[in-house]
């Protein structure tokens, strides 16, 4: 395990700890335990590795015998990549098996691409019978209008969609134990989020504006929390603040806060004077050529330049992440950290990823 | 299979200093560095003499104090601080017609509404411009639709053409859900705006009745029907409005989105597609190599950001993690028993091979993420082997000015 050495939660009623590297973070949570989020909702800025991280959500979440759906809205078959299946078509399918442990059962991942006009036409038919109407609409434009167009409308549509799986309910007790959804990234997502106001451009009355307010009611509950996945460089960092300070000011019940999930986490395992040698760049490479010579390298010398060059920009990395720690610290959420996989993302990462997760106390 | 043939190295420099060049748009999916490559292109291309405006959509502050400028707007702002060709760098004080390379540099972000209101205010009358800035569906239309912000870009990069100021125009393309919506979003917006639905939403007796479409006459009635109750009747009323008071510039839609989707096409328009060594963008960056080439638009090539490179390639990951577990167990084996004096001598022995392992372990993972990365990127190339590429280093720190932009520039002529 790379997460950090003593991460993880330390919490009790009512009050989450989390500690990493060089702080403490204390939490009042709400009335309600972490455990009674039913809809995980993952976003980030492009690059980060949201999908890779929902997914290692869902994985986490899924063990103990647990059955997860992991919902992707913005149709790039990402989740399919990630578990090296087919497409996905517009149908639950399952995608993984959590393992099982500690004595725990496994538990099962499924996937769902929503995809807004099929989710349009099946709320058509679901409220007015009308499937085959649909033909007429795409020939008009509204179906365009509804779905790529009109403000708002498209998320209704695909966060309705994560809504109703939430609630869905087979003989008396839920369908899935939880619903992790591969948002939008930080830039987009309090709009996306944000459904019943974005939709008041085009619907001030009638059933969408019902739709959105119904759907609204189960974003902005304690069953859902908005989870923020960052790497420790300024850009994402930065929007991950704007994202986080967007929906606390969205206001009216407010939509809760999450995690913030720091991914592709890597620190020198060096000790602090070392560390400010390399990031100053006054790192002995003589020293290193000596070490380098005791492991039987050859031109050991020229070795140790080669080497502490990588050393050194990587400390200097490593400084800026500290940085940018420091500016999330500010923000007073819990941070998971997961380990940067740098042999290729496969499943096998993913696995790693959600082990992390859960040592971590994400699950 | 046998071994992959490299990729064809893309010529940056050659593309920027021909001036038959005249835009050069970037696209790529989000959070590889697009806007930061459209910014350093376009410095380059100015202090190798071409005179540059790079029309944004990020509102990134950083970025424009990186040019010197508190802020960004609509209006293109000269960024200070642009330098001619440096004598040293082997570059002719002229162009081949005799004309001086004396380049400039001006940056802009894109504001959609500002750009949106402007097209109303000059194809209306005062009165009736007052009367659609006005309306609510045009104020959601203008600020919210999605659609909108490609097809201003769109816009904003013809008329930026057409005012003929500068030789060079850099487009950095909008976030969207798919890179290839900067292609497909202006036209769609152009085609619902120019469409059946709206009409039909106005004035749906009249619309029933015309020669055509009346195989879809029974389905009128209730298309109406259903728009009506989804939507609500106020929506309605605010169309109707905004149609009648749009009637003048009906029809032009389609054809504004037309016209600049001919100029990406025309010659003088070169593609750059943007990715960084990672799954997600390599496969969005295939797609849109793919679609330019199915639309006949002209690819200048792939350029690769935030690759990691190695000075000591020739030591493999597997051998220097093997050599670092080496040091270990010999670290280990010959800790002495706990003692004081030899505590502290022990302590020196292991801090000199801690440093010796620690370099070698983060050696091994720099070999192995530098192998996944060339993995992926010989996937791309296997997949489209004809598409140059150019690829740039990883930067250790943030770019903050300048002369931050210029070390990108400097990796674009492959120095």
């Amino acid at each position: 395990m790379q997460a950090t050495p003593g991460a993880g939660r330390i919490g009790h009623t009512g009050m989450t700890c989390y500690v990493h590297a060089d702080s403490l973070h204390c939490v009042g949570t709400r009335d309600t335990d972490w455990e009674g989020v039913r809809l995980h909702v993952v976003t980030g800025k492009g690059g980060t590795g949201k999908t890779t991280v929902a997914g290692a959500l869902a994985l986490a979440l899924a063990s103990g015998g647990k059955r997860i759906l992991l919902i992707e809205v913005e149709g790039r078959q990402g989740i399919a990549q990630l578990f090296d299946v087919p497409p996905l078509p517009y149908e639950e399918r399952k995608v993984a098996v959590a393992p099982a442990t500690d004595g725990r059962p496994g538990g099962d991942v499924f996937a769902l691409v929503a995809e807004a006009e099929s989710a349009l036409l099946e709320y058509l038919e679901m409220f007015y019978n009308l499937r085959h109407a649909g033909t007429a609409l795409t020939k008009l434009g509204v179906m365009d209008f509804a779905t790529t167009i009109a403000p708002g409308l498209r998320d209704v549509l695909l966060t309705g969609k994560a809504a109703e799986a939430v609630r869905r309910k087979e003989s008396g007790s839920p369908v899935y134990d939880a619903v992790v959804m591969d948002a939008p990234p930080t830039g987009r997502i309090g709009r996306f989020l944000n459904v019943a106001s974005e939709v008041s451009g085009v619907a001030r009355a009638g059933p969408i504006r019902g739709h959105a307010d119904t759907v609204q009611k189960v974003i902005r509950s304690p069953e859902t929390a908005v989870h923020f996945v960052t790497v420790l460089e300024e850009m994402p960092v930065q929007e991950t603040l704007d994202g986080i300070a967007e929906l606390r000011g969205l206001g009216g019940g407010g939509i809760q806060i999450g995690w913030i999930m720091v991914n592709m986490t890597r620190q020198l395992e060096l000790p602090e004077d070392q560390l400010r040698a390399a990031a100053d760049g006054s790192l002995d490479a003589g020293e290193l050529s000596v070490g380098l010579k005791a492991a039987g390298l050859e031109d050991s010398q020229v070795l140790a330049t080669y080497l502490v060059a990588e050393l050194v920009e990587q400390a200097r990395t490593d400084a800026g992440q500290q940085v940018q720690r420091r500016r999330l610290d500010d923000v007073r959420q819990p941070c998971y950290e997961l380990p940067m996989i740098t042999d290729g993302m496969d499943l096998g990462g993913l696995y790693r990823l959600a082990a992390a997760l859960r040592a971590q106390g994400a699950a | 299979m046998g071994h992959a043939l490299p990729p064809q190295p893309l010529d940056v420099d050659r593309l920027i200093d021909d001036r038959r060049t005249r835009i050069i748009v970037c696209c790529g999916s989000g959070g590889v560095g697009k806007t930061t490559t459209a910014a350093a292109l376009g410095l380059r291309a100015a202090e190798r003499g071409r005179n540059v405006v790079v029309l944004t959509v990020d509102p990134a502050r950083r970025l424009a104090q990186s040019m010197g400028l508190t802020s960004l707007d609509n209006t293109p702002r000269l960024v200070p601080g642009v330098g001619p060709p440096a004598a040293d760098t082997g570059q002719h004080a002229t162009w081949q017609d005799g004309t001086a390379r004396a380049g400039s540099l001006h940056a802009m972000m894109l504001d959609m509404k500002r750009t949106f209101d402007e097209i109303v205010e000059a194809h209306a009358d005062p009165d009736r411009a007052a009367q659609i800035l006005a309306n609510p569906f045009y104020q959601s239309l203008s600020s919210g639709f999605s659609g909108t912000q490609e097809y201003m870009a769109m816009e904003k990069l013809g008329q930026l053409r057409r005012a003929d100021e500068w030789d060079l125009i850099v487009v950095d393309t909008p976030p969207s859900r798919s890179a290839l919506d900067f292609l497909d979003a202006p036209q769609r917006l152009g085609r619902f705006l120019d469409g059946r639905l709206l009409r039909l939403l106005v004035a749906p007796a009249k619309f029933g009745g015309r020669a055509g479409l009346r195989m879809l006459n029974a389905g009128f009635g209730v298309v109406t029907g259903i728009v009506t109750k989804i939507l609500g009747g106020q929506m309605l009323k605010d169309v109707q409005t905004f149609v009648s008071a749009m009637d003048t510039m009906f029809g032009g839609f389609r054809e504004r989105a037309e016209y600049t989707y001919r100029l990406l096409r025309a010659p003088g328009t070169a593609f750059l597609v943007i990715a960084a060594p990672e799954p997600d963008a390599l496969r969005e960056a295939s797609y849109f190599v793919e679609r330019l080439a199915q639309e006949g638009m002209p690819l200048a090539g792939l350029i690769l950001n935030r690759v990691h490179r190695s000075p000591a390639a020739g030591l493999s990951a597997a051998r220097s993690l093997a050599a670092a577990e080496m040091l270990q167990a010999a670290g280990s084996s010959s800790r002495p028993a706990p003692g004081r004096a030899a505590e502290g001598r022990a302590g020196q022995q292991n801090g000199s091979h801690a440093l010796a392992i620690a370099a070698l372990r983060l050696h091994a993972e720099r070999m192995q993420l530098t192998a996944s990365e060339r993995r992926l990127a010989e996937h791309f190339t296997a997949a489209h082997p004809l598409v140059p590429v150019a690829e740039i280093p990883a930067q250790p720190d943030d770019v903050h000015d300048l002369a931050g932009l210029r070390a990108i520039g400097t990796a674009f002529g492959g120095e």
